[in-house]
């Protein structure tokens, strides 16, 4: 029976790819280990190799196609003795897969925001107070965002460089520093052994000496290794030093869960960075605040941990095409208005809580949306005056809920709003598990749209 | 690469590395001496004052290294880099900071270094090019190689002295950093304080490697064993290090055998060790009276000495009526110097 070729999932996060060259045309041999095809994902370009043995029988996917998604069949194998005549032998895609769910990892996070629905960090009622009306804009990944951060604060101050794992000759890990190499040389765009406590510490040292360093972490569940680092010598010496001594340094880098990479690689670290004075603890949504963001936080004359989501990596958005567009750290954002009930979130929270909005909104409840965008310090006022019109709060994360930050924005509720409320706060969070790799549990553990639903509604008594 | 150098051959047995070191001048000879002794005064009253309750917290003294960090100091130039960990007071007179700022900082003190707000493990001078004064032991060694990192990166000849005890030298990130150190040529040089004990552990009962000059081989860092209680031998292997590094050849490290009179802190009962030990080397090795007998027999008169001894005795008794009188921190410092 042909065997089929699928569009394979080259990243736990990939959804869907370019399939840009085939390398074999229909009546070659193939063997095992031949390269067939190129397939082309915002973050590269990589080669697919046959794992069957027989002839290219049909080209289902013709080269030059863009947006396929995994698990689609692109071709099939003929096996010894087979005949174009079997082709329609060929099992139908739903029976080889076998779910949809599990076979495709990206697939199964139905409520992460779904790419192919894509600009979902766009899909808001408010303008950008930040961005002047009339402002022209470009559409680009938050990957791109932050590389060209990056890159427009390289060219503007020499003393700032970029160091990591795998950030100059890989292009990044994830491709975020793509292309810095080639523009700015080895000496800027550094790459580290795999020795996060010593780089950190380095990172530090050079900071303290007044240049301003980029410290990637392949992920923040690495930085565990540097956190010392980070807290007592980064966010600690300008203290210490009755302010003589500072520290102009910028941690970035993946922050909490990706896709099916089970506990020690999804933790999310907002509340741990954003428990510590000294530290100001950036987690944007939309591709405009990851740029203009990262910009304020290159500059900023302190330590900022930029905390970034895997997910959110691949979305495009708009941003505006100004030639220094940096964003203030510490201003939170209403992205969408309304009476009834303030959700608060950052980072890939909000792709929740924008869609319970939407669901809400079907309900006849308006909800207004927070995006905190700066941890710490955190925008106590824009909370605040929010709760004051609607009364009720709800707060989202991925994140574990106890001492989190959802905890923090109720009790700054409480201390600062209480004869506001009609009901008291509703936190939706990650649930108290380490992350589970399974793909079902892996859904259960993290927020939804229905809890945020759910959680909207009983702050409303509906 | 040069395969380390003296450190292949080396044990603490034939430290000395053939004869002794370079003499000095009578003008270093002296310049040695009356640092060393300021630190030496200075140790001795923080001391009182500690058990006065004046100080309070931790309080390491480095009674018995001085010929460290003077002699090390003797070998840099200015723009160098000085970093060390928690046993840090000898290391800031050293560079020239103010004895008085020194003292009011480790009283708690508006006049001291940091406002009072860093205490005997965290103080701090852009001006002397002294970056602290760390409390995490190791911390200091990634620090100072980013030091080294930054004067690389701006292609300076400044180097950056990064100093750690034997404690010290068993955490990871030293590693960490002596790889990237090398990998990238930094000019860093390595001070090892072998005082024998890390706390109230011994070298023999913490390290594999008691050799702590054979600390880099693996990463190809040159290193050499120094008799620390002599400034003459510190100098020299200071400017042997510093030469190294301004010519671009990356890390050197030099460990500094030497010793502390005084317990780890102002509260150890000192029972990992016994009295005749620790008066041996005071009588056999004092690093002040070794200079204090050089110039003497070169006929430099009792009363030369004496008149040093009164300055530098000056010097720490106004730190102590400074740091005793000058008003603690305005409460309003409690939130200031967190951001910037």
């Amino acid at each position: 029976m042909p065997i089929q070729v699928l569009m394979p999932a080259l990243s736990p996060t990939m959804e869907k790819g370019n399939l840009s060259k085939w390398l074999k045309k229909e009546g070659e041999t193939i063997k095992s280990g031949d390269v067939i095809a190129e397939i082309e994902t915002d973050k590269a370009t990589m080669e697919v190799e046959a794992t069957d043995e027989g002839t290219l029988g049909k080209i289902l996917i013709p080269e030059g196609t863009a947006d396929v998604a995994v698990n689609t069949p692109i071709a099939t194998i003929l096996a010894d003795g087979e005949s174009a005549a079997d082709l329609a032998k060929a099992p139908a895609p739903a029976q080889q897969q076998k779910s949809a769910e599990s076979a495709a990892p990206a697939a199964a996070k139905a409520e992460a925001p779904a790419p192919k629905a894509a600009p979902a960090p766009q899909a808001v009622a408010e303008p950008d107070p930040e961005v002047p009306a009339g402002t022209e804009m470009v559409t680009q990944t938050i990957r791109e965002a932050l590389r060209d951060a990056m890159a427009e604060e390289m060219r503007r101050d020499a003393d700032v460089f970029v160091m990591g794992e795998e950030v100059a000759e890989y292009q990044g890990a994830y491709k975020v520093t793509q292309g810095l190499l080639q523009e700015f040389g080895a000496k800027r765009v550094i790459d580290t052994p795999i020795t996060e406590h010593g780089f950190a510490g380095i990172g530090v040292g050079a900071a303290m000496s007044g240049l301003k360093p980029i410290v990637e972490f392949m992920t923040f569940n690495f930085a565990m290794q540097a956190v010392d680092q980070i807290i007592n010598s980064a966010a600690k010496t300008l203290y210490m030093s009755g302010g003589q001594m500072g520290c102009s340094i910028v941690f970035r880098g993946p922050n909490g869960a990706a896709s099916r990479v089970a506990a020690q690689h999804s933790q999310d670290y907002s509340s741990w960075y954003s428990n510590v004075p000294g530290l100001k603890v950036v987690a944007p949504y939309s591709a405009a605040d990851y740029k203009g963001l990262l910009k304020a936080a290159i500059r900023d004359p302190n330590p900022v941990i930029f905390l970034e989501n895997e997910m959110l990596y691949g979305h495009t958005g708009e941003v505006p095409k100004l030639d220094d567009f940096v964003i203030p750290i510490g201003k939170a954002r209403i992205v969408r208005s309304g009476g009834h009930v303030t959700i608060i979130s950052w980072s890939n929270g909000m792709s929740y809580a924008l869609k319970a909005a939407d669901e809400l909104a079907k309900d006849g409840i308006e909800a207004e949306v927070i995006d905190l965008r700066t941890l710490r310090p955190m925008d106590t006022e824009t909370i605040i005056n929010s709760v004051k019109k609607t009364g009720r709060a709800v707060t989202v994360e991925e994140g574990w809920a106890q001492s989190g930050v959802g905890a923090e924005i109720a009790a700054r509720i409480m201390e600062n709003a209480f004869d506001y409320l009609d009901a008291p706060v509703a936190r939706v969070s990650g649930k108290d598990v380490p992350m589970p790799y399974a793909a079902n549990l892996e859904k259960l553990a993290l927020p939804s749209v229905a809890e945020v639903v759910e959680a909207a509604k009983a702050v409303c008594y509906r | 690469m040069a395969a380390p150098k003296k450190a292949a051959a080396s044990t603490a047995q034939d430290k000395t590395d053939g004869g002794s070191p370079p003499e000095f001048t009578r003008e270093q000879e002296l310049k040695a001496l009356r640092d060393m002794l300021l630190i030496r005064r200075f140790e001795e009253k923080a001391g009182q004052l500690y058990g006065m309750g004046a100080i309070g917290g931790f309080c390491h003294l480095y009674i018995g290294q001085e010929a460290v960090v003077v002699g090390m100091q003797m070998a840099l130039k200015p723009g160098d880099q000085v970093i060390t960990g928690y046993r840090d007071h000898g290391h800031m007179l050293a560079t020239g900071m103010e004895a008085n700022g020194v003292m009011a900082e480790l009283t708690g003190r508006r006049g001291g270094y940091s406002k009072g707000k860093g205490g005997s493990m965290h103080m701090f001078s852009k001006e002397k090019h002294f970056y602290g004064g760390h409390g995490i032991v190791g911390a200091q060694v990634s620090l100072g190689t980013g030091l080294a990192f930054a004067n690389h990166y701006r292609d300076n000849d400044n180097v950056s002295v990064t100093y750690f005890g034997d404690g010290a030298a068993n955490q990871g990130q030293v590693y960490e950093s002596f790889n990237m150190a090398e990998l990238w040529k930094l000019p860093v040089i390595y001070v090892i304080e072998n005082n024998r004990y890390a706390m109230g552990t011994s070298v023999s009962r913490a390290s594999a490697q008691q050799d702590f000059s054979k600390r880099g081989a693996s990463f190809n860092i040159p290193g050499q064993q120094v008799d620390g209680m002599d400034v003459r031998a510190v100098k020299a292997a200071g400017d042997e290090a510093a030469a190294w590094c301004r010519a671009g050849k990356g890390p050197f490290i030099l460990e500094m055998q030497t010793y502390r009179y005084r317990g780890h802190s102002m509260s150890d009962p000192a029972k990992y060790r016994t009295r005749e030990e620790v008066e041996k080397v005071r009588h056999d090795q004092d690093p002040i009276e070794q200079v204090r007998n050089r110039l003497l027999a070169a006929k430099v008169s009792e009363q030369d000495l004496k008149a040093i001894d009164a300055e530098v005795r000056d010097i720490v008794n106004a730190s102590a009526d400074f740091a005793q009188h000058d008003p603690e921190p305005d409460a309003a410092e409690l939130w200031t110097d967190i951001y910037r």
